[in-house]
């Protein structure tokens, strides 16, 4: 059975440029770029140009680039520096959609007694500027506002909202896992100090990340150790993913215009159909200010993990803010927060794509997913009851 | 991924006796739209007094759908007093076994038909007095006894997995626990648990969504204040508040004199407004 991915938001394909990069840096160039010799020293001038790469994406220069493990050791690096460079400031400002590597940093930083602010959404997971702004005070360690979210798509105002916490001195960070490579990024022409980025986001290997922090941005290190990233990431250095991350930043870079075009019809094309032929059916999030390869849908009366196994039969991949997904026991905290009705939240899927999917793919869904969604509502008590009561509940009046 | 059984992978693809039985000789309804699971269990009973016939409707995850297609065939043939000696435990092991997190789809499934067999008339009225501890969920003390007991657990964790209690606010841990050693301590046998219904109308939900939405957020609004719903557990509206009323003294005035007297006016005069403890 072929698989038809559109889960990227969970995970990518390793692109196989980036493969072919990287082989050479498991087999033959095993040295460590710290070591004195030349074998050693070859691996370091490599970690220099991916270095490099991963800078030129970011409009960001080389030594603001720090190696690290992932988006979330990333997204703690970035909040705990915060708080620990600045002993005085024992708040911190986030929003109610962050991802888990920020909502449950930010959970534990509050039982430690730090004042966790999370700034609401509105019913389209629009962050609520004003009263993010009002809660902008001078004991305010960071602000870490995602740049998209993970669920929906849905982009927030970050350069904004980094240029008023600026005039008031409060340092700012965003987890931009989602938004790299799909929406354009210029670190030169915002004030956002800190940003957490993932390979395997985009199409390097998972267990490499990278975080991003503004010369001049007080720093604490996260983990303490060798001299490695000028000492602001000890530990010897994943030379393999590290020469894989350069290689997909710069596909990413090449890529940008066919996320934002191809990409974009597809996944427009997808949630259409999808919309127009199931009824009581809606799309979770601002359809305008959102990544290109994002939809979040939900098929009322019915439950997300039904949705995924029947799709799985047909070899269709994507994910779910089904609570029963993920083992805890209420829906998506992000679906929630936008105030998604319960009847809707339980029965959200979200389909993420990449530069790899074809319009034969898409047509494949769209043809498979509505005969399911029937199928799970014939098994709902709640199907004949909710259909009679005629109600179609829409986030933007999109649906038929 | 879950580990399913491929059991239950075949009763969630091929589900059995899906539907309602007209006139039926006992109807359940358990669990909720707002909490993510719910099941409508009806039966109809031969000359004989046996179950002739079983069918369900599910909302709810695969396990949850396959519990209850079990449940439909494991009756059939029974009588009531049969009927009742099947526990969630004797549910999970017909699917050759349930992820532990998935257990309270099987507890859902035994709540259902204990609750159909009382529905019977002429069967044994129910035990009166069951707590609330879950206050989340609206999970009492009798199903937590009984999941304890039948099922031999031993960890708040453990309990959250069959009956949900505890999996949301977190707030009974120590009353479960308490239960917990209880039950251990006691070893005698616990009566019969009652089959609380915990069915939330969807049209009462929706309505108070709907209040929520076009009248009372928009005033709280106003003050730099906002409220969510975060569960409706019978005529329990439970809500979170956000922004200025978080942190207003009078904000438990304005749940009771202003969104209560709402609610009621508007959707039920009985419902209860209370905030996420």
């Amino acid at each position: 059975m072929k698989t038809v991915y559109l889960d990227n938001n969970a995970t990518t394909r390793v692109a196989p440029e980036v493969v072919e990069a990287t082989l050479p840096y498991l087999q033959e160039f095993y040295g460590n770029p710290s070591s004195m010799h030349t074998f050693g020293g070859q691996v370091g001038a490599k970690i220099r140009e991916a270095r490099q790469q991963v800078a030129s994406l970011l409009g960001a220069d080389p030594e603001e680039i720090i190696f690290t493990s992932c988006g979330t050791e990333s997204d703690n690096t970035a909040i705990l520096s915060a708080l620990r460079t600045q002993p005085g400031k024992k708040r911190v400002i986030t929003s109610r959609v962050e991802h888990p590597a920020v909502k449950a940093l930010c959970e534990r930083l509050g039982k430690e007694g730090i004042s966790v602010i999370e700034i609401s959404v509105d019913k389209e997971g629009n962050l609520d500027l004003d009263e993010y702004r009002k809660n902008l005070t001078p004991d305010t360690a960071i602000v870490s506002l995602m740049w998209a979210n993970n669920e929906t798509g849905v982009i927030f105002p970050i350069e904004e909202a980094a240029s008023l916490a600026k005039e008031r001195g409060i340092y700012v960070h965003t987890d931009a896992v989602q938004a790299v490579g799909k929406i354009p990024i210029n670190m030169k022409e915002n004030a956002i100090d800190m940003l957490s980025l993932s390979g395997h986001k985009l199409h390097a290997p998972k267990g490499i990340g990278v975080l991003y922090v503004r010369k001049g941005t007080p720093f604490s290190p996260f983990l303490i150790g060798g001299h490695q990233e000028k000492g602001r990431r000890g530990g010897t250095e994943n030379t393999p993913y590290i020469v894989a991350l350069g290689k997909a930043t710069e596909l990413a870079a090449s890529n940008l215009q066919t996320e934002n075009t191809r990409v974009r019809n597809l996944r427009d094309k997808l949630e259409n159909a999808l919309i127009q032929s199931v009824p009581n059916s809606r799309i979770n999030g601002n359809r305008t200010n959102r990544l290109p390869n994002t939809t979040n849908i939900s098929f009322e009366f019915i439950e997300g993990e039904g949705i995924l196994l029947l799709m799985d039969e047909f070899g269709i991949c994507a994910s779910s803010g089904s609570a029963c997904t993920s083992g805890s026991l209420q829906p998506s905290h992000v679906l929630r927060a936008m105030g998604v009705p319960f009847t809707m939240a339980h029965g959200s899927v979200r389909f993420s794509l990449s530069v790899y999917n074809t319009e034969e793919e898409i047509d494949f869904v769209i043809e498979k997913l509505p005969p399911i969604i029937a199928r799970l509502r014939e098994l709902s008590p709640y199907w004949k009851e909710g259909q009679a009561g005629g109600v179609c509940t829409t986030a933007s009046g999109n649906a038929g | 991924m879950w580990e399913y059984t491929d059991k239950v992978k075949e009763h969630f693809l091929n589900p059995r006796n899906v539907g309602e039985i007209e006139n039926p000789d006992g109807v359940a309804e358990v669990g909720s739209i707002a909490c993510g699971d719910a099941l409508k269990f009806t039966f109809k009973l031969d000359e004989n007094n046996k179950i002739k016939d079983a069918k369900f409707k599910t909302f709810g995850c695969a396990s949850a759908i396959a519990s209850a297609s079990a449940l439909t065939e494991m009756v059939k043939g029974k009588t009531l007093e049969e009927a009742r000696n099947i526990s969630n435990k004797d549910i999970a092991d017909f699917l050759g076994g349930l992820p532990e997190e998935k257990m309270h789809c099987s507890v859902l499934g035994q709540q259902a038909l204990e609750m159909a067999i009382q529905s019977v008339k002429g069967a044994p009225a129910p035990e009166p007095g069951a707590e609330i501890i879950c206050e989340c969920f609206g999970i009492t003390d009798r199903e937590i006894e009984k999941a304890i007991r039948e099922n031999g657990l031993s960890t708040v964790e453990q309990v959250t997995n069959y009956t949900k209690a505890g999996g949301g606010c977190g707030n009974c841990h120590e009353k479960i626990q308490t239960i917990i050693d209880r039950v251990h301590a006691s070893g005698v046998p616990i009566a019969p648990a009652e089959t609380k219904s915990r069915l939330t109308n969807l049209k009462k939900i929706r309505l108070i969504e709907d209040v929520m939405e076009r009248e009372i957020r928009p005033s709280l609004q106003q003050d730099g204040g906002d409220i969510d719903l975060i569960d409706v557990v019978g005529d329990r509206v439970i809500v979170a508040v956000r922004g200025s009323c978080a942190t207003c003294p009078a904000s438990q005035a304005t749940l009771k004199g202003f969104v209560e007297t709402k609610l009621r006016e508007t959707v039920a005069p009985e419902l209860i407004v209370e905030e996420e403890a």
